[in-house]
C-alpha cells in the first residue's frame, strides 16, 4: 500500500509567508494525481514537503501508513524528478541513474540489472556512456526519470518535469509518463502549471490557489462542474467568460446578460455567470447579445472571436468557416443550459 | 599603392603585435639576463659594457651554487611546506566556502565581509603580531610557523564560494533524495564540478608558497627548515654579492615553476582570467 495522506499540512516560511495553508488530502494507492495552479500557488512547496525537502510547519504527512514528518527524504521511499532534470553533470548516464542505488548499498550486479531495466523501459540504452550535456532535453528528462525508476519507490514525485521541453517533446513525454504510470503501477504525484498536462494525465486533479486546495476531482468534473470561480476560470483555454451581476427574484441581471432562471433560486446580491467560449453559439439560441468583433484568431479548425460587449471582452469559440471583419457587429447566443453560476461573495458554485 | 593599402588594412594588427612583442620582450629580458649571468665568470658579470652572450659559459656555476648552500635540504623543505599548504588550503577553502555558499547562519554576511576586509591588510602589518603569537605558541623556528598560518586563505574561500553558488539547488535536492549527506554532496558532486576553481586555487597557493620569503626569513633561524627563497638570499652578503651563483641558483629555483607552467599553461591562463586578479 502506498497511499499518501496529508493531514492539515501547513508550511510557513521564516519570512512568515504562508505557502501552504491547512491542506488535507488523501492520494490513493497507484493513483496519478496532478497538482495544478498558477505559479507561486504553493503546489511545488507542497510536493517538496511530501518529498521531505521542506519541513512542514504543522500537520502530518503519511506515506504508506507511516508518518514521515521526521523521516529523512532518502528513507521516505519516494523518488523525485525535477524541472531542470538535476542530473549530475560530471557523471555519465549510467552513474547518474546508479547514484542513488550506490548510497543504499546494493550489490554491483543488482545495480547493473536495475539500471539496464530502467534504460530499456525509457529507450535510452545507447546513451549509457554519455554525459548529460551531450543529450537533448527529452533524453535528459528520460535519464532523470530513469534515476527515479531504478529505486522502485512507493511514490513518484514530478515537479514540472516537462516545462523545459519544447512543445512537441512535451506532448510525447506526456504520453510516455502516462504509459509509465500504467506499466509501473505506482502512485504518482505530478506538479504542473499547465492545464493541458493536468487534464490529460491526471486520474484526479488538485487545483491549488494561494496555498489552498480549491477543488479535487477528475478532469471531467473539473471542467464541467467547477466548484468555484477560480477553478472555472483557471481550467479551460481560452478562459471562461464571466458576467458579474446579481440574482434577484429568479432573474439574473447584469450589464450585458439578463435572463430568467427556469428553476427556483434564492437571491444573491453579487453573483456571476460563467460561460465557456464553446458554449456560445453564433447562429441561434434563447438569449441574444450584440457585440463588435475586436479580433479573430483562426486556428484552422476553430476560430476564437474576441468580442467587445460594451467594453466587456467576451471570447467565443466557433467552428464556423467564415471570415469575420474587424468592428463587424454580430449576435451571439450563450447556451443557458451550460451556464455556471457563482456566488461572488465566497466564489462558490450555485446549483440551480 | 597596393602595399600602402595592405599596410593600412593591417594597421590595427601590426600595432597590436608591436605592443605585444614589446611587452613580451620587457618581461622576458630579466629571465634572459638571469640565464646569461648564471653562465658568466664573476668578472664578466660586472663588466662594462655588459656582454649579452657569455664569452666562456661556466656551467660549473650551477654545481657550485648547489653545493655552496645546501639546496637539497631547502628544496625538500619548500616541497614539504608547499604540499602541506596546498592540502590545507584546499580542504579549508572547500569546507568554508560551502558553509558560506549553502548554509544560513546568524552573522554569515558579517563574518564573510570581515574576512574579505582581512584581504586588504598587507603582510608587513601583521608580521610583528604574527611573530608574537607564534612565539607564544613556541613555534618560532619550526615548520608549524611556516605552514599553519597559511592553511586558510581568504581569497580561495571567496573564489570557491562564488563558484559553489552557481551550482543549482536542484542538484542538492536530488542528492538528498539519492541519500547523500551534506559532506557526501560536497565531495561527490560539488567538488568534482568545481575543478576549474580548485585548479586556480591550487596554482595560486603553489606559487605563493614556493615564493614565500619574508615570512620564513623572520619566523625561522635554522637552515635545516628554511625554504629555497631564503636559501637564495645567502648569495647576497653585505660585503659582496656573487651574482653568477645567485643567478644560477635562481634559475634552478624557478625551474620547477616553469615546468609547472608548461604543464598547466592552459589552466593557469584560464585561472587568471577567471579570478580577474593577479596575486
Amino acid at each position: 500500500m502506498s497511499e499518501v495522506i496529508l493531514k492539515n499540512v501547513r508550511k510557513v516560511y521564516p519570512n512568515s509567508i504562508e505557502a501552504v495553508k491547512d491542506v488535507s488530502l488523501t492520494i490513493e494507492d497507484k493513483e496519478f494525481i496532478v497538482f495544478v495552479g498558477p505559479s507561486g500557488c504553493g503546489k511545488s512547496t507542497l510536493l517538496r514537503c511530501i518529498a521531505g525537502l521542506e519541513e512542514v510547519t504543522s500537520g502530518e504527512i503519511i506515506i504508506g501508513r507511516q508518518v514521515v514528518n521526521d523521516i529523512h527524504p532518502k528513507d521516505r521511499d519516494i523518488a523525485m524528478v525535477f524541472q531542470n532534470y538535476a542530473l549530475y553533470p560530471h557523471m555519465n548516464v549510467y552513474n547518474n541513474i546508479a547514484f542513488g542505488l550506490k548510497t543504499r548499498g546494493y550489490s554491483k550486479d543488482e545495480i547493473g540489472a536495475r539500471v539496464l531495466e530502467a534504460v530499456k523501459i525509457l529507450g535510452i540504452e545507447e546513451y549509457l556512456k554519455s554525459k548529460p550535456r551531450e543529450l537533448s532535453g527529452g533524453q535528459r528528462q528520460r535519464v532523470a526519470i530513469g534515476r527515479a525508476i531504478v529505486r522502485h519507490p512507493k511514490v513518484f514525485l514530478f515537479d514540472e518535469p516537462l516545462s523545459n521541453l519544447d512543445a512537441k517533446m512535451r506532448v510525447s513525454m506526456r504520453a510516455e509518463i502516462s504509459r509509465l504510470h500504467k506499466t509501473l503501477g505506482v502512485t504518482m504525484i505530478y506538479v504542473t502549471h499547465d492545464q493541458t498536462e493536468a487534464m490529460t494525465m491526471g486520474d484526479r486533479i488538485v487545483v491549488i490557489d494561494k496555498g489552498e486546495i480549491m477543488q479535487v476531482s477528475d478532469p471531467h468534473t473539473l471542467y464541467f462542474k467547477p466548484e468555484n470561480l477560480f477553478t472555472g476560470t483557471f481550467i479551460g483555454s481560452p478562459q471562461m467568460n464571466i458576467f458579474s451581476g446579481a440574482v434577484t427574484s429568479g432573474k439574473f441581471l447584469s450589464e450585458n446578460l439578463n435572463f430568467s432562471f427556469t428553476k427556483r433560486i434564492p437571491d444573491f446580491q453579487s453573483a456571476a455567470v460563467g460561460v465557456r467560449p464553446e458554449d456560445i453559439s453564433l447562429t441561434s439560441g434563447n438569449i441574444e447579445i450584440k457585440g463588435r468583433v475586436e479580433l479573430a484568431e483562426s486556428l484552422g479548425d476553430v476560430t476564437f472571436l474576441h468580442l467587445n460587449l460594451n467594453n466587456q471582452r467576451v471570447i467565443v469559440k466557433t467552428t464556423l468557416e467564415k471570415r469575420f471583419q474587424i468592428n463587424e457587429e454580430i449576435s451571439i447566443f450563450p447556451n443557458i443550459e451550460k451556464f455556471h453560476i457563482f456566488n461572488l461573495e465566497d466564489g462558490k458554485r450555485i446549483e440551480f | 599603392m597596393s602595399i600602402m593599402n595592405k599596410i593600412k588594412k593591417n594597421l590595427p594588427k601590426i600595432m597590436t603585435y608591436t605592443v605585444l612583442i614589446a611587452g613580451a620582450l620587457t618581461i622576458l629580458f630579466p629571465f634572459f639576463w638571469m640565464l646569461s649571468t648564471s653562465l658568466k665568470t664573476p668578472i664578466e658579470a660586472v663588466k662594462f659594457p655588459p656582454t649579452f652572450i657569455p664569452e666562456n659559459p661556466q656551467f660549473s656555476n650551477y654545481a657550485d651554487a648547489w653545493q655552496k648552500v645546501n639546496f637539497t635540504r631547502y628544496f625538500l623543505n619548500t616541497i614539504f611546506i608547499t604540499i602541506c599548504e596546498l592540502v590545507g588550503v584546499l580542504l579549508t577553502s572547500i569546507l568554508a566556502a560551502y558553509s558560506f555558499a549553502r548554509f544560513n547562519f546568524k552573522g554569515r554576511e558579517f563574518i564573510f565581509v570581515s574576512m574579505l576586509a582581512i584581504m586588504m591588510i598587507p603582510m608587513p602589518v601583521y608580521i610583528v603580531p604574527g611573530y608574537m603569537m607564534l612565539q607564544k605558541f613556541g613555534w618560532i623556528d619550526t615548520y608549524y610557523a611556516q605552514i599553519v598560518p597559511w592553511l586558510a586563505n581568504v581569497f580561495s574561500i571567496f573564489l570557491l564560494r562564488q563558484h559553489f553558488k552557481t551550482i543549482p539547488n536542484d542538484l542538492y535536492d536530488a542528492a538528498v533524495i539519492d541519500g547523500y549527506s551534506d559532506l557526501g554532496f560536497l565531495f561527490k558532486i560539488v567538488v568534482p564540478l568545481s575543478k576549474p576553481a580548485l585548479v586556480t586555487i591550487a596554482i595560486f597557493t603553489t606559487l605563493s608558497s614556493w615564493n614565500s620569503f619574508i615570512w620564513p626569513l623572520v619566523m625561522t633561524n635554522s637552515d635545516s627548515i628554511r625554504p629555497v627563497q631564503v636559501g637564495l638570499a645567502y648569495f647576497i652578503q653585505e660585503q659582496s654579492t656573487s651574482y653568477t651563483l645567485l643567478m644560477a641558483a635562481s634559475t634552478f629555483v624557478i625551474l620547477p615553476l616553469v615546468i609547472l607552467f608548461f604543464i598547466a599553461q592552459k589552466q593557469i591562463v584560464a585561472s587568471y582570467s577567471r579570478s580577474g586578479l593577479k596575486d
